[in-house]
This record gives structure tokens, C-alpha cells and sequence, in this order.
């Protein structure tokens, strides 16, 4: 006790002067992260040292502290709610693992939440069998960097997501691992965020998912056999750049998908292996540029009320359909891509073939209308009726061409 | 029966058209591999070819060998041998010598291309069983025409008819049915309708087990229900075995009220 007043005391001396360490350990005088928290002031540094926590809803409201965990820390929610709530700004949490956190069907239960705060950065944690990873609410200028978050989700219902932002804006969430929650990364309502360098694989639903976020960003990503690749919905003014999206396969599956997206950029993306590369529906005024298509089951299906949309120079390499279509052709375009299924001619040798390409075949028409047709898929038969259909078109939307087809693939 | 066995199998082993096939096989194979070394894609490519092409020579070797060694074959019949061992003997000597041509002309190519060392040994050990089973099922097919025809030019007439009926045909009347009836729940016909055509069924076996399983997936869970679980494997098999059985069965009972 005689400690604790003699610390206090001396917080109230320096504290506005100088940011002081407070030591947390089994052996040091302050033995929980709560106590820590308790005294810390404005400025101050939490410095929890190697061992075992067993603590869980700690609070910490408007104090800007630096908690920092020397050598690893576990903190150990024994599964019963939520571990960090944190609603300040200026802070920063750095070098904790922090694991088992509780399950809800009603709540939102965090390894660390995070609400109304500006300015603040949690970095190279790990967080193991969580619940919901870090949970952001209505909060600016965040950076969520180097974190490791996993979990072992069994169903939709009962499991959360990994970084989960909601009502934010100028986020960044950088260099993280997620895999085995239910949506990777999720972002509602969030404005003007970047995601770029996560790797995010084998969770339940998403990679990564928007709803109503607008203006955002994310790029170097790698999003690996997730139950449905990355779902971005109801946002606009959204770039993906350079982002790999492989092995999403399954019956329900896609690498991308796009619903309600207006002036969009999709940009040297790769699709590999996925039953679908890109799922469209309702989406106008995309620019679909320098992507690779390569050995998916649909490379593009288009499901309907899509206008404006520009596919240029993309390549689409062995998928077994390139693109399923079903309405009108409205304005979109495509041009200037490689298409490996190609057989046409380039006399004058400028690199763009002589005769125009129909990316949508008779197959493809055939499978949208009765999708059980898909069980002919490689037969000697459906191979004759998609030359015959070549030759002449008859069913395919006739002004659906690529009229200047590379002869050589251009994206590696 | 191991005797006539024997002998025709020799005897087709002597003839160009053996090494012709074989020879054929081992071009396809190189080729292929030299255009992309990737072994998985060229066992897709490679199924296309043996689908439609594995039968096609099944058939027509069969009813040729039928009619060319019509004579030779009633000489035999002249002498105290059963006349099924006869055909059998003869039947097992084609479907053998093809397969062989089958297996060592695709063989020796992907070997050479590092086949262990891949992991598409048991897609290509699949492709290697199914093309075998086709083998036999159309060789029994042809001798089944030929035995029921004794005009030449019928018999070649209704074995081509035969091979595109199960290859073209077939595909077309399941594709338009699937259209016209469109409005009903259509997972189990397609199902059965499959295991009615051999072509169909070793199609639709490589192409579960190559990478295009979830597309069909996708509409019916139930072909991926069947045909991706063990059982439904089992049972493709034993379907393709019929496939097998029955023509050899009618062709022994066509051959004992047959009037040579």
C-alpha cells in the first residue's frame, strides 16, 4: 500500500513533466494490468514483462498510455468477455499475446476493443482463439500493423471476425495474418482506410469484406481459401490493387465478389483457381485493368444490372469458362485482352489479333439457363455446338466481342 | 482360351496397326509434355483426347479384327474347341493388346517427364484405368454389332453409328431434355442418365477428381455427393464393370444359336 501512495505521490509531482514506466510482473509491485492502468497518467508507458495474466475486461478511459510487452506476455481471458476496452486517444498497444476470449450469441466479446479513440496504434500482437479480434468502433486515424489473429471458427453463428472495423475513417491495417475467424478483415461504414499487406487464409466466410464503405483502398493482399474469397458490397470509390486471390473453391465460392459497387478500380489482381474469379452483380462504372484470370471455373460471371464497366488488357489463362453473361450487353466493354482460348490471326503482326474474340460461349449461355447443363463440361458435344456457335452466333449476345484480342499474354 | 488368347494377341502384336496406335500415343504424350511441362494441365488436355478417341479405335479394331479373321475363326470352330473360348479368347487378345498400346504409349512420356515426382500419379493412374475400361467396354460393344451382322459394311455402318451415338448423340438428346425440362428438379435424371453412357461416366470420374469438381458442385451438390465420395467412386466402378459384363454376356449368348 505504502508503494502504491508513494508512486501516486510521485506521479502527481512529475507526471506533467515527464512520461514515467510503470513495470508490470509477478515479482515487480504492480502485479496486474488493471492496477497498472489504474495509476498510469497521460504520457505514461506500461511495461508488462514475460508471464501468465489471467485478467480480462480491462478498462482504460482517457489516459494516452503506451502498453508494451516485453518478451511476450499472455494475457489469458479464460474465456469470459472481453480483455482490452480502451477508449482513448494516443495510445498504443505493442507486443502482447492475448488469448482465449469469451463467446456470445449476444455480444460482441473482443481480445481488444477499441471505441471512440483517434490516434492510435496496436501493433505485433498475437491473438489466439478469439472471439472478435479487434474490434474498432467509431474511431479515427488508426494503424492496426503486425498482428496475428486466429481462431478456430466452427460455424457462421458463432464466431466473430478477426479485425472488425465499424463507423471509422483514415484507418490502416498493414502486415496482418488472419486465418480460422469467421470474415478475415470487415469493414462497415468505414471512409477513406487502407488495407494493404495481410494475409488472410481458411477463414469461415470472407478474406476480407465491405459494407457501406466508401473511398477506401487495399492492395498487396493475399487472400488464400477462404469460404468466399473477399465480398465487397454497397461501397463506392473502392481501389483493389495487386491483391492475389486463389484457391477459394468450393459450391458457393468466388475470389471476388461485387454487389452495389459504383467507380470502382481493379487493378493487377491475380484470380487463381477459384471457382469463380469475379462474381458481378448490380456494379457500374468499374475499370477492370491488368488482372489475371488463370485455371478458375468462371473466370467473370455477370449476373445482371452492371453498366459502364471497362475490362481492358486483363488475361484470362485455362479457365473453363471465361465469362457467363445474361443480359443485355449495356455499355460494357471489353478490350485489348488476352484470351487463351484465342484461335484467331494477326497478319499485319501489331500484336492485337485480326478477328474479334466472343468470350461468352454457347456452354456458358446453356449453364446460366439450366445450371445442371454443367455436367456436359468437356464433352465432344458441347465442343461442337460451341464451334458451330462461333461460327455463326446465334444465342450469344452478338455485340459482346473483344474486337482487339492480344495475341500474346502481356500480364505476368 | 489362353492358347487362342495368346495367339491373337500375338498376332496383333505383329500387326502395323498395333504399333501404329502405340506409336501415336507415345507423339501425344511427348508433345504435350514438350508444349507444357505442367503434367497436371496435360492430363486434362489428354482426357479430352481419350474420352472421344480411346472408344472410337476400340470399335473399330474390333469389328475389323472380327471380320478380317472371320475365316481363320471358323477353321477353329471346326475343331473341338467351345466356341465362347474362341471369342473370348479373342476378344481379351484386342482389348489387351490396346490397352497395352494404351498404357505403355502414354506411359513412357510422362515417366520420362518426372511422373513420381509429381502428385498427379493417381489423376493419371485414374486417366490409365478409365481409358482401359473403355478399351473393353467398346471392343466388347463392336463384336456384339459383328456377330449380329454378317454384311461387312452393316457392321462397320452400326458400330460407327454406335461409338457416335454414346459420344455426340447422346449428349445432345441429355442437353436438350435438361432444357425442355427445365422446371423440374433434374439432379437425379442427370445423375442416372450418366451411368447410361460409359463415355459420360469416365468424363465425369476424371473430371471429379481433376480441379473441376466444384464447378459442378456448384449447381448440384448431389453430383459431388455422389461421385466425390468414396462410394460413389465404387460404384462408377462397378457401373463400368456392366459396362463390361453385359455386352460380354450377350455376346456369349448370341454365339450359341449363331449359325457360322
Amino acid at each position: 500500500m505504502r508503494n502504491i501512495y508513494f508512486f501516486t505521490i510521485l506521479f502527481f509531482c512529475i507526471s506533467p513533466l515527464f512520461a514515467k514506466q510503470i513495470e508490470v510482473c509477478s515479482t515487480c509491485d504492480i502485479k496486474t494490468i488493471k492496477e497498472a492502468i489504474l495509476i498510469a497518467e497521460d504520457g505514461d508507458e506500461i511495461i508488462i514483462k514475460r508471464g501468465v495474466y489471467k485478467e480480462h475486461g480491462v478498462i482504460l478511459i482517457n489516459k494516452s498510455v503506451k502498453i508494451k510487452g516485453i518478451g511476450m506476455p499472455i494475457i489469458d481471458g479464460e474465456f469470459k468477455e472481453t480483455i482490452l476496452k480502451i477508449k482513448a486517444d494516443n495510445f498504443s498497444i505493442e507486443g502482447l499475446k492475448i488469448i482465449n476470449v469469451g463467446q456470445s450469441y449476444t455480444k460482441d466479446f473482443a481480445a481488444i476493443l477499441v471505441s471512440k479513440s483517434r490516434n492510435f496504434t496496436i501493433k505485433n500482437n498475437i491473438l489466439e482463439d478469439v472471439f472478435f479480434g479487434i474490434l474498432i468502433e467509431k474511431s479515427h486515424y488508426g494503424t492496426i500493423e503486425n498482428n496475428d489473429v486466429s481462431s478456430h471458427a466452427k460455424d457462421q453463428a458463432s464466431s466473430g471476425n478477426g479485425i472488425h472495423l465499424w463507423h471509422c475513417s483514415n484507418m490502416q491495417a498493414s502486415r496482418n495474418t488472419i486465418h480460422g475467424v469467421r470474415d478475415g478483415i470487415y469493414f462497415e461504414f468505414v471512409k477513406k482506410s487502407k488495407i494493404f499487406d495481410n494475409n488472410s487464409y481458411d477463414n469461415l466466410r470472407y478474406g476480407l469484406h465491405f459494407m457501406f464503405s466508401n473511398e477506401n483502398e487495399y492492395f498487396d493482399n493475399v487472400f488464400t481459401n477462404n469460404g468466399a474469397g473477399v465480398a465487397v458490397m454497397f461501397s463506392k470509390f473502392i481501389k483493389m490493387r495487386n491483391n492475389i486471390f486463389t484457391k477459394n473453391w468450393g459450391s458457393a465460392s468466388y475470389g471476388l465478389l461485387l454487389k452495389e459497387i459504383y467507380d470502382a478500380e481493379i487493378e493487377n489482381n491475380t484470380f487463381e483457381q477459384n471457382t469463380i474469379g469475379i462474381s458481378v452483380d448490380g456494379s457500374t462504372r468499374i475499370n477492370y485493368k491488368k488482372n489475371t484470370f488463370s485455371r478458375n471455373g468462371w473466370a467473370i460471371k455477370i449476373v445482371g444490372a452492371c453498366y459502364e464497366n471497362d475490362f481492358a488488357q486483363n488475361s484470362f489463362l485455362n479457365n473453363a469458362l471465361d465469362l457467363s453473361y445474361n443480359s443485355k450487353i449495356n455499355s460494357n466493354k471489353f478490350d485489348n485482352n488476352y484470351w487463351s482460348d484465342y484461335t484467331g490471326y494477326d497478319l499485319d503482326k501489331n500484336g492485337i489479333g485480326d478477328v474479334p474474340y466472343r468470350p461468352v460461349k454457347l456452354f456458358s449461355y446453356i449453364v446460366h439457363n439450366t445450371p445442371e447443363a454443367i455436367i456436359l463440361l468437356r464433352s465432344l458435344f458441347v465442343d461442337i455446338i460451341n464451334f458451330s456457335e462461333k461460327v455463326s452466333p446465334v444465342f450469344t449476345p452478338d455485340n459482346l466481342v473483344d474486337n482487339s484480342p492480344l495475341m500474346k499474354n502481356t500480364n505476368d | 482360351m489362353f492358347k487362342i488368347l495368346k495367339y491373337s494377341f500375338y498376332d496383333l502384336m505383329r500387326s502395323r496397326w498395333s504399333y501404329v496406335y502405340f506409336l501415336f500415343y507415345l507423339a501425344l504424350g511427348f508433345v504435350l509434355l514438350f508444349l507444357n511441362n505442367d503434367i497436371n494441365k496435360a492430363i486434362i488436355t489428354l482426357m479430352n483426347i481419350i474420352i472421344v478417341l480411346t472408344p472410337l479405335i476400340g470399335t473399330i479394331f474390333g469389328v475389323m479384327y472380327y471380320y478380317n479373321s472371320k475365316e481363320f475363326t471358323e477353321l477353329l470352330l471346326a475343331q473341338p474347341i467351345k466356341r465362347s473360348t474362341i471369342f473370348m479368347g479373342q476378344y481379351l487378345g484386342i482389348s489387351i493388346s490396346l490397352t497395352l498400346s494404351l498404357a505403355l504409349g502414354l506411359g513412357i512420356p510422362f515417366l520420362l517427364y518426372g511422373l513420381f515426382r509429381s502428385t498427379a500419379i493417381f489423376d493419371f493412374g485414374l486417366l490409365l484405368v478409365v481409358g482401359s475400361f473403355l478399351n473393353f467396354i467398346f471392343v466388347a460393344l463392336a463384336f456384339n454389332i459383328a456377330l449380329s451382322n454378317e454384311n461387312k459394311i452393316k457392321g462397320f455402318g452400326y458400330a460407327i453409328l454406335m461409338w457416335l451415338f454414346l459420344a455426340v448423340i447422346y449428349d445432345g438428346i441429355f442437353l436438350i431434355s435438361l432444357l425442355v425440362f427445365n422446371e423440374y428438379p433434374l439432379d437425379k435424371f442427370s445423375l442416372i442418365a450418366t451411368m447410361f453412357n460409359p463415355i459420360d461416366l469416365s468424363r465425369i470420374l476424371i473430371l471429379l477428381k481433376l480441379d473441376i469438381s466444384a464447378l459442378l458442385g456448384y449447381t448440384g451438390a448431389i453430383f459431388k455427393k455422389f461421385f466425390g465420395t468414396n462410394l460413389g467412386m465404387i460404384i462408377s466402378f462397378v457401373v463400368l464393370f456392366l459396362w463390361v459384363l453385359f455386352p460380354v454376356w450377350r455376346m456369349n449368348i448370341k454365339l450359341r444359336r449363331k449359325d457360322f
